[in-house]
């Protein structure tokens, strides 16, 4: 989708300000969030690429004025109540409630399968790597032009490099394909490519980047031959 | 998505999202989809166990162990487990090494994809959009705001996380740190020189 997720290159947005001696959280929401987002996973609530998704549907004005971790929970209440674990009316009506009594606080429980479920996903993570069934298209050294068109669901085809050209110098094998996977539509293994573009190329003689080349990783798909 | 204005109640922002979270978590909870002990425990891991020192720690092997360097340039992952360092959205990673002529700097401009088994969660102005946007187009502008400033000669290679891959940056290693132990190495490795918008410090710098 060509949303204002897909930043890069984006003039305008002003400087980086690094907060100092920054917390890991910032408040103890955060916390909560951060493990709802295996907890919901887990649930069948959605995949990566749903929720990846559902943070892009965030209409611009809130996508730019918001947290990272606000990012996470819309698109946890947008799939939360896809999947009917979430009711708006409730939710919204006990959310008043802790509002009103911000001195209460959620029901506590205990659930050491989740916790040992959690000690072995942070210890190994997930795996995205899948076979394709075919040979890659190209190889290393190829020159390769990313497909132009606009689109309108969720991608990793980011519009700065769209229609410009560049060189494979990573071949990685089969990955879930986000594209499809995002659509609920199945993983739909495609090979994987690091492409190299020069700053030339994507921005002309711009000063801030001098001398430098950008890698992004980009499937099948989104590549044709030059 | 926020609450509904209510008059009576100015809620600041922090205090809406803390009750609709609450809310959420209650459900969660009552649901058996979340365990309260469940957060306590993987908020901890991030919050106390896994950070950028464990980046410097694998870095500081690399500045001294020429082999480590070696299998890190050329499996990060398989390299990082040896030191017990690895796991979720680090599945793989791949590390890019600086050098006299060139210098790595990562972002994710889509989302915010980060190594978190060797730096934890991203800093806020990682996942923002200032940086997001700017990474790829004005690298150059962007270190200078980190004070940091490689001349022209060097070759700037940006890294954009766009799949299930993770990348970071094997910084250089100071000058003048050659009878330095590994655990004094490590103190020189930022965060910020594992993401690539700063080198590592300087020994005079701690």
């Amino acid at each position: 989708m060509d949303g204002i997720h897909d930043l890069g290159g984006r003039h305008g947005l002003g400087a980086i300000d690094p907060e100092r001696d920054e917390p890991v959280f910032h408040s103890a929401w955060e916390r909560s969030v951060l493990v709802m987002f295996p907890a919901l996973a887990m649930a069948g609530a959605f995949n990566l690429d749903q929720f990846r998704s559902g943070m892009e549907q965030i209409p611009p004005v809130s996508y730019l004025s918001s947290t990272y971790y606000e990012h996470w929970l819309h698109s946890m209440i947008h799939h939360g109540t896809k999947a009917g674990i979430f009711d708006p009316d409730d939710l919204e009506q006990r959310a008043r409630h802790y509002l009103e009594h911000p001195e209460d606080t959620a029901p506590k429980a205990s659930k050491p399968d989740m916790v040992e479920a959690l000690r072995t996903l942070v210890a190994t993570g997930d795996d995205y790597r899948r076979q394709t069934g075919a040979a890659p298209m190209f190889a290393i050294g190829d020159p390769v032009r990313v497909r132009p068109e606009a689109s309108t669901t969720h991608t990793r085809r980011a519009g700065y490099v769209r229609g410009r050209v560049g060189e494979i110098v990573g071949a990685h094998g089969g990955y879930v394909y986000p594209d499809s996977n995002a659509l609920g539509a199945g993983e739909d293994p495609h090979h994987l490519y690091t492409v190299r573009f020069t700053a030339q190329e994507l921005w002309g003689d711009e000063s801030g980047s001098a001398n430098s080349v950008v890698h992004i990783d980009l499937w099948e798909p989104y590549l044709t031959a030059v | 998505m926020s609450l509904t204005h209510d008059d009576t109640h100015p809620a600041t922002t922090d205090e809406r999202i803390a009750a609709r979270v609450k809310a959420m978590e209650a459900i969660l909870v009552e649901k058996g989809l979340i365990g309260t002990d469940a957060i306590d425990y993987m908020s901890s891991v991030y919050e106390n166990q896994v950070g950028p020192q464990l980046g410097a720690q694998v870095t500081a092997r690399a500045w001294t162990d020429p082999d480590f360097k070696i299998r890190l340039l050329a499996d990060a992952t398989g390299a990082c487990r040896e030191m017990g360092v690895g796991g979720l959205q680090g599945e793989e990673m791949l590390v890019k090494e600086n050098t006299e002529d060139v210098h790595n700097i990562v972002v994710c401009t889509l989302c915010s994809c980060y190594p978190w088994p060797v730096l934890g969660l991203p800093p806020n102005w990682y996942k923002y959009p200032a940086y997001r946007a700017r990474a790829v187009r004005d690298p150059r502008g962007v270190m200078a705001e980190f004070g940091f400033e490689p001349p022209d000669t060097v070759e700037i290679r940006v890294w954009d996380s766009s799949a299930e891959l993770r990348y970071w940056v094997l910084p250089r290693r100071p000058a003048g740190t050659d009878d330095f132990t590994e655990e004094q190495l490590a103190a020189l490795v930022t965060r910020d020189s594992l993401i690539g918008v700063t080198a590592a410090l300087s020994p005079a710098a701690v």
